[in-house]
């Protein structure tokens, strides 16, 4: 133990790093991933067929597609495209759209599942479409997809790690790369689980507040 | 003597036709309310009453005839010899100029009391938070809730949400007020308290078309009582004329079948 801990602080500053890159992907990635999903599902009701049909495809060519695949394409496709991307930029840029897909759905079943009253209420005392979408959809529907949205964060933080398959400085590879210098490979894999676990649970638990402070009024 | 303005027709309904699909549900309605009447839809289910309504508040596109609201034509225009449908931003505007309760309430539920009531006001009358706050308080407070201002709509009870839609409908000080089975979905204990308001607008001069199932009510508060059938209006007259003697026979009818 004491061994490993001596070890743990030589490698703190790495390590630390790693961390930061992880959240910093993906807060990048939820944040790109709900604004695009927040078009996404609003699209997806609300749109003319033809339009509503690219939007579909997309959602589910990204449901359907494994997310190291995602991420693979992202770093390479661009390069071919006379793109410059940065593993990192890539990465999250991977992230996002997976991320984008998953929320459009969410959204979009939120959406649908708000009476349709709600809208001639809306409409009755003169409110345009948008503005009912900004005062009385989409307010609704983001409280539903609220606990949702926190297991796609989940899954973003959990699926960064597959950007060490992109050389991205993230919180495995340093992980990694630290244990190819110690070889102290149970001890560190064990320290990086139990550092996503506990983002995991702070994020599952800042749900669960926003959730309770929320649920009186619906 | 009729003074001129209060003998032009707020509402000028003029051979209105709506069809879903291959199914009739208006068959050409002729109907005109001035300044401060009252008139009462009665009629069976599936007679059209609801949809005229929703065609008048334009929640139902129709396809053929005229609104004509305080002058206005409402909700189409002709272009070039066609008539189309007005753009959102118009069919708002106009929206506004009538006032709607459910039967459902569709009360905003992540809004409170106050909230659902200033919504319109914010957004549709742009007035500022602290005299939108004023108007709602003051039409909460007409129809008894005074108390209840921050309350989400989970935490009222039927009535109170019905009278909340009613205060969110006033409060944008409509021509015209369209009620539609306000009542219908309601506890009968809490019946009262919503037509008990409903007489208050009535007496400060609101000008109101009304659905209902409430007939002793319709007979209380009307000047005019409209009777549907099958997507025409069958009968028109004051309440004595329709609830009086010498009605027609499927008038007896439907007012035999709808005592409870």
């Amino acid at each position: 133990m004491d061994a490993f801990l001596a070890q743990l602080w030589i490698a703190r500053w790495p390590l630390f790093d790693g961390f930061l890159m992880t959240l910093g992907i993906s807060v990048g990635a939820i944040v790109f991933g709900t604004i695009l999903g927040c078009i996404v599902g609003i699209q997806l009701v609300f749109a003319p067929l033809w339009l509503r049909f690219p939007f579909r495809i997309y959602v589910d060519l990204m449901r359907g597609t494994p997310l190291l695949v995602l991420i693979l394409a992202a770093f390479y496709v661009p390069a071919v495209l006379g793109l410059s991307l940065s593993a990192a930029q890539a990465g999250t840029l991977a992230l996002g759209l997976f991320a984008g897909a998953h929320i459009g759905e969410l959204v979009r079943g939120s959406l649908q599942a708000i009476p349709p009253g709600q809208i001639e209420a809306g409409r009755s005392i003169g409110l345009t479409f948008p503005q009912i979408l900004a005062n009385v959809l989409l307010p609704q529907a983001l409280r539903t997809s609220l606990p949702p949205w926190i297991n796609t964060g989940v899954e973003l933080i959990k699926g960064s790690s597959l950007l060490s398959m992109i050389g991205v400085g993230e919180l495995l590879l340093k992980t990694q790369e630290v244990i190819g210098r110690n070889f102290m490979t149970i001890q560190f894999y064990v320290f990086a689980g139990i550092l996503y676990l506990v983002v995991n649970i702070a994020l599952d638990m800042l749900g669960k507040s926003m959730e309770r402070r929320l649920g009186a009024r619906l | 003597m009729t003074k001129p303005d209060t003998a032009r027709p707020l509402l000028d309904i003029r051979g209105l036709k709506k069809n879903f699909g291959a199914v009739e549900i208006l068959k050409g309605v002729d109907l005109s309310l001035r300044p401060k009447d009252v008139v009462s839809i009665i009629g069976s289910s599936g007679s059209g009453k609801t949809t005229l309504l929703r065609c008048v508040n334009l929640l139902e596109e129709f396809q053929g005839g005229d609104i004509i609201l305080d002058g206005e034509t409402i909700g189409y225009k002709t272009v070039g010899g066609k008539r189309v449908r007005l753009r959102d931003a118009d069919l708002s505007r106009q929206r506004a100029m009538t006032g709607m309760v459910f039967q459902s309430f569709n009360l905003f539920p992540h809004l409170t009391a106050a909230g659902n009531v200033m919504l319109g006001l914010r957004k549709v009358k742009k007035l500022g938070k602290d005299e939108a706050f004023a108007i709602a308080e003051k039409w909460l407070s007409r129809v008894g809730l005074g108390a209840r201002l921050d309350h989400y709509p989970s935490q009222l009870s039927g009535g109170q949400q019905q009278r909340v839609a009613i205060a969110r409908a006033l409060a944008m000080n409509p021509k015209l007020v369209l009620l539609d089975e306000v009542t219908s979905a309601l506890d009968p204990e809490l019946v009262q308290e919503v037509l008990t308001t409903i007489k208050g607008i009535v007496d400060d001069g609101a000008t109101l078309l009304i659905v209902t199932h409430e007939m002793r009510f319709a007979r209380e508060v009307s000047s005019r009582i409209v009777f549907m059938e099958q997507g025409r209006i069958a009968e028109e007259g004051t309440p004595e004329e329709i609830f009086g003697e010498g009605r027609s026979q499927r008038l007896n009818e439907f007012l035999k079948s709808s005592r409870h």
